[in-house]
């Protein structure tokens, strides 16, 4: 795969270049209420140093020159930063590569021969759109829920008037890399979200500038993500399949805050 | 004629924006819920400015193609944000961010929109921070800073290599509080198609739904476009595959002025396409420069391993050519040197379409685990997209489009020379002038959004407290929504032969090549001749299958593919009208005996907007002159 020594100048110096021919399996649906099925699609002369969404770019220009229609996928940004990619691969979201979003992975991973198997996130909250594009307009309901600080335009002091201790600020940071690309939810047997909402929460739970807020926002969004979503048992098939590695550990700041939520509001309730 | 007024407010230009607040008509707190404004694009201008007019009593609707707002291609920034903060005691200012913002954009940018964009940077940094934007932090729990291209000072506030996403998921969860509230409508998936304007005036939208294909009519009192950039017109740029010119190309056609086009921003390293089926091109960040060093063999045939050839036949043509910068020379310097050694024949790697970016110095000098420890991610990112380690053998770079610096023209509100209808953030063409300086665009997304558009809008929607927005049945809207209706279904019956994608790559070879990091009128004007016939074919040939009712990513593309081939078109002429070198825009006629941009201050200090005359007639220059009251335009040099 990579060389020892520096890619020379001439082609195929170091293996580039090499075709691969796949054996795919691709989930086709019309739409929301239409049945599907697989398309089995025999993709000679894929180049291994496509990504997995350009090879599907090749079978998708292949397939339109046989005047079928194109397979319907989401991407956007193909350098893994907006969540908007994600297919299950061989049954695991995103494919093998570990910390890898669908559009970083790279068909130099499989080996000639492979068969690959494709098919959507599958979640009864994420319900397909099309093809391999599901709807994860779910996510964007526990946001609105309390996924924020409430800070109008205008009204913030200066920014070093609040302080930060690094640890806590590089702890808020490795919640809030979350991509929002649901793998988490793919690959967790329930279908549960804990894996995002507890890094939404855990980004915004653990900053000062977040407190004013934080049992109102710890209940609000985790019922909410209960009104949509599974229930978390511990699996942690999430942190696995996530292309960022978000830690289990936020789960567990979402847990704590939740139960002291549920205690605290209910104080606060009682003393008006 | 379409005459230009910039409404440039006077006195000194620290005082114009204070003073203009001031001048502005308001809207009184009660009455501004009366008023309905269409936002366009929820990247880091449009989610901003939604969620702040929202919580100014704004009744607003929120448009996006994505089908969540987090998705906008703001989020793929990955430096940071400037802010004239002065946290590190280092001597920056207002003043002094203005003037690099100046110098840096080659004086073609507005004095006045500068310095109010370098004012607004200060509580852009406190708005953000309250939010909650993980910035990176010292042991004392202040702010971090690191320094950035163009800039003496270490003025750039961020966020691992996150920035941009971190910023707009501040702005993000500001708009869906919003949201929550009642303040904001979102529509999502919602592909903008074109803009209405009825008795002159901005009135309204019309979408096409991408998951139904219905198309239908949005009326407002003001319609703000947020839309990003054109630079996917090149087919590979480091844009997102979906970012597109159509929102801001329909409004061209509308009669808003587009305003130097010609103007891209070319970034240094990037990793070089690997082969025709590459779908995009991905940035690696700047900073490596500061430790690789840049080189290709002498000879054109020599086949050996990098590592196999000695330094005698290596040539470091930027430390040769730039003795006191070497491998810091700015961005667009740095691209274009790289052209020529590549034009030359001396490219690597497999299409000899890149340089190497060669880390073995500074390995041997400091180690291996200090070079992981800075740049450890990016060396994880380079060897997931290429196979190969960066460690063992270098980098192989070349240049790609990122960022584009013209765009509607706005008036120091921020709003088109059509009534009602504003541009935000890379979609206008306003700060940056020929060539952005890093870590700008965040800030002036931000600054567009958070603290201009809530203060100049009012302007606006004052006088018109009585008027109802024009209702969609008006026959404006119903004609609009017919000519979209035809438009994209008239793709579906055109029954020809090539893909859409295609087209896209066949129509970005000729601008890169015509109109890329090096321009000259021979080359322009093949563009000029090869765009207009390539469109021609597109339109008899293209084969888009499937239907209008349901999702259909082709069609989605198709529309997009249309106009980029228009406004190709327009950029290819602009570039051919500049006579001169600047920033981004390199004219090979007009350069020092040293190669560096020459500018021509005396006849092309303006900003070319041009003005669309119809279809069959090609669009009219109107000209706002520049003038330099404060920042004396020099010649750049770098040796």
């Amino acid at each position: 795969m990579s060389t020892g020594n520096g890619s020379g100048r001439g082609a195929a110096g170091n293996g580039h270049g090499a075709r691969l021919r796949l054996k795919l399996r691709i989930w086709r649906q019309a739409g929301p209420d239409e049945p599907g099925g697989f398309l089995d699609v025999d993709a000679h002369d894929i180049p291994e140093d496509c990504s997995f969404l350009e090879m599907l770019d090749i079978v998708n220009e292949r397939l339109i020159d046989d005047d079928i229609e194109p397979i319907t996928f989401a991407h956007d940004c193909r350098e893994g930063i907006c969540g908007t990619c994600g297919v299950m691969i061989n049954g695991r979201p995103h494919g093998p590569e570990s910390a890898t979003a669908t559009c970083q992975l790279h068909m130099r991973k499989f080996r000639d021969g492979d068969e690959i198997v494709i098919e959507p996130f599958r979640a009864a909250s994420f319900p397909v759109v099309k093809d391999l594009m599901v709807d994860r307009r779910a996510f964007d309901r526990i946001i609105e829920s309390g996924g924020y600080i409430s800070a109008p335009t205008g009204t913030a002091p200066d920014a070093n008037e609040i302080p930060v201790p690094k640890d806590v600020a590089d702890f808020a940071m490795d919640a809030a890399a979350c991509i929002g690309c649901g793998a988490c939810v793919a690959a967790c047997p329930n279908s549960a979200a804990q894996l995002f909402t507890a890094a939404k929460l855990g980004h915004l739970n653990v900053l000062p500038q977040g407190q004013p807020e934080r049992w109102r926002r710890a209940e609000a969004m985790v019922e909410t993500m209960e009104s949509f979503f599974g229930s978390c048992t511990n699996h942690g098939e999430c942190t696995e399949a996530c292309p960022k590695e978000i830690s289990l550990d936020f789960i567990a700041v979402l847990n704590r805050d939740y139960l002291k939520a549920k205690v605290k509001n209910r104080r606060l309730a009682s003393q008006t | 004629m379409t005459v230009l007024d910039a409404r440039v407010p006077e006195g000194p230009i620290a005082d114009k924006w204070d003073n203009h607040k001031f001048s502005v008509k308001l809207v009184n707190p009660a009455n501004k819920r009366r008023f309905k404004i269409l936002v366009v694009g929820t990247g880091l201008a449009g989610a901003s400015a939604a969620a702040s007019l929202a919580e100014l009593g704004y009744k607003v609707e929120a448009f996006t193609f994505h089908d969540s707002p987090r998705r906008a291609h703001s989020i793929a920034a990955q430096g940071g944000i400037n802010a004239a903060k002065n946290y590190r005691n280092d001597g920056d200012s207002v003043y002094r961010l203005f003037y690099d913002t100046v110098k840096g954009g080659d004086y073609r940018s507005r004095e006045a929109n500068v310095y109010r964009l370098s004012q607004v940077s200060l509580n852009i940094i406190d708005q953000c921070a309250a939010q909650g934007v993980p910035f990176a932090r010292e042991y004392g729990g202040l702010l971090a800073n690191r320094s950035f291209g163009g800039a003496q000072v270490s003025r750039t506030f961020y966020a691992r290599g996150q920035t941009g996403q971190q910023l707009l998921l501040g702005a993000y969860q500001a708009m869906a509080s919003q949201i929550a509230a009642g303040g904001v409508t979102l529509h999502n998936r919602a592909d903008v198609l074109d803009i209405v304007v009825k008795d002159g005036e901005a009135v309204g939208i019309v979408t096409r739904d991408l998951l139904t294909g219905e198309v239908r009519a949005h009326s407002g009192h003001a319609v703000v476009l947020a839309t990003g950039g054109y630079g996917n017109v090149y087919y590979l740029s480091t844009n997102a595959m979906n970012c597109n010119v159509t929102a801001a190309w329909r409004a061209h056609r509308r009669g808003a002025t587009f305003a130097n086009p010609c103007y891209t921003q070319i970034h240094p390293t990037c990793i070089p396409a690997s082969d025709e089926f590459q779908s995009k091109l991905t940035l690696m960040s700047e900073s490596l420069r500061n430790d690789g060093r840049i080189w290709v063999p002498r000879n054109m045939d020599d086949a050996r391993a990098a590592a196999d050839i000695g330094d005698a036949d290596r040539y470091y043509f930027l430390e040769e050519k730039y003795p006191a910068f070497g491998n810091l020379v700015p961005r667009d310097v740095a691209s274009r040197n790289a052209k020529t050694v590549v034009d030359q024949g001396l490219g690597v790697g497999p299409l000899r379409n890149g340089v190497y970016l060669d880390f073995a110095d500074v390995i041997a000098r400091d180690g291996e685990q200090v070079v992981r420890e800075k740049y450890g991610n990016l060396f994880d990112m380079y060897e997931r997209i290429t196979g190969e380690n960066p460690y063992r053998s270098p980098m192989r770079i070349y240049p790609a489009t990122h960022y584009t610096m013209g765009g509607l023209w706005v008036d120091y509100n921020l709003m088109t020379n059509v009534p009602g209808l504003y541009a935000l953030g890379e979609c206008n063409f306003s700060d940056h002038g020929a060539n952005r300086l890093g870590a700008s665009a965040l800030m002036q997304g931000l600054a567009d959004g958070y603290f201009v558009l809530p203060y100049t809008i009012g302007d606006y929607l004052a006088p018109k407290l009585a008027e109802a927005p024009v209702p969609t049945d008006d026959p404006a809207f119903a004609a609009a929504v017919a000519e979209v209706d035809d438009r994209t279904r008239g793709w579906l019956a055109k029954r020809g032969t090539r893909s859409v994608d295609h087209y896209h790559r066949e129509l970005g070879k000729i601008v890169w090549e015509y109109c890329g990091m090096a321009r000259n009128r021979t080359g322009l004007e093949k563009a000029l001749s090869e765009i207009p016939a390539l469109r021609e074919e597109f339109r008899a040939n293209v084969k888009v299958l499937g239907s209008a009712d349901s999702t259909n990513q082709s069609l989605e593309q198709v529309n997009r593919v249309d106009d980029f081939m228009e406004m190709a078109e327009l950029k290819v002429r602009d570039a051919l009208h500049r006579e001169e070198s600047c920033g981004g825009h390199f004219r090979e006629e007009h350069q020092t005996p040293e190669g560096e941009a020459l500018r021509d201050d005396e006849n092309f200090a303006y900003v070319a907007a041009w003005d669309w005359q119809g279809p069959d007639r090609p669009q009219e220059l109107v000209k706002e002159p520049l003038t330099f009251e404060n920042v004396k335009p020099t010649q750049r040099s770098y040796k």
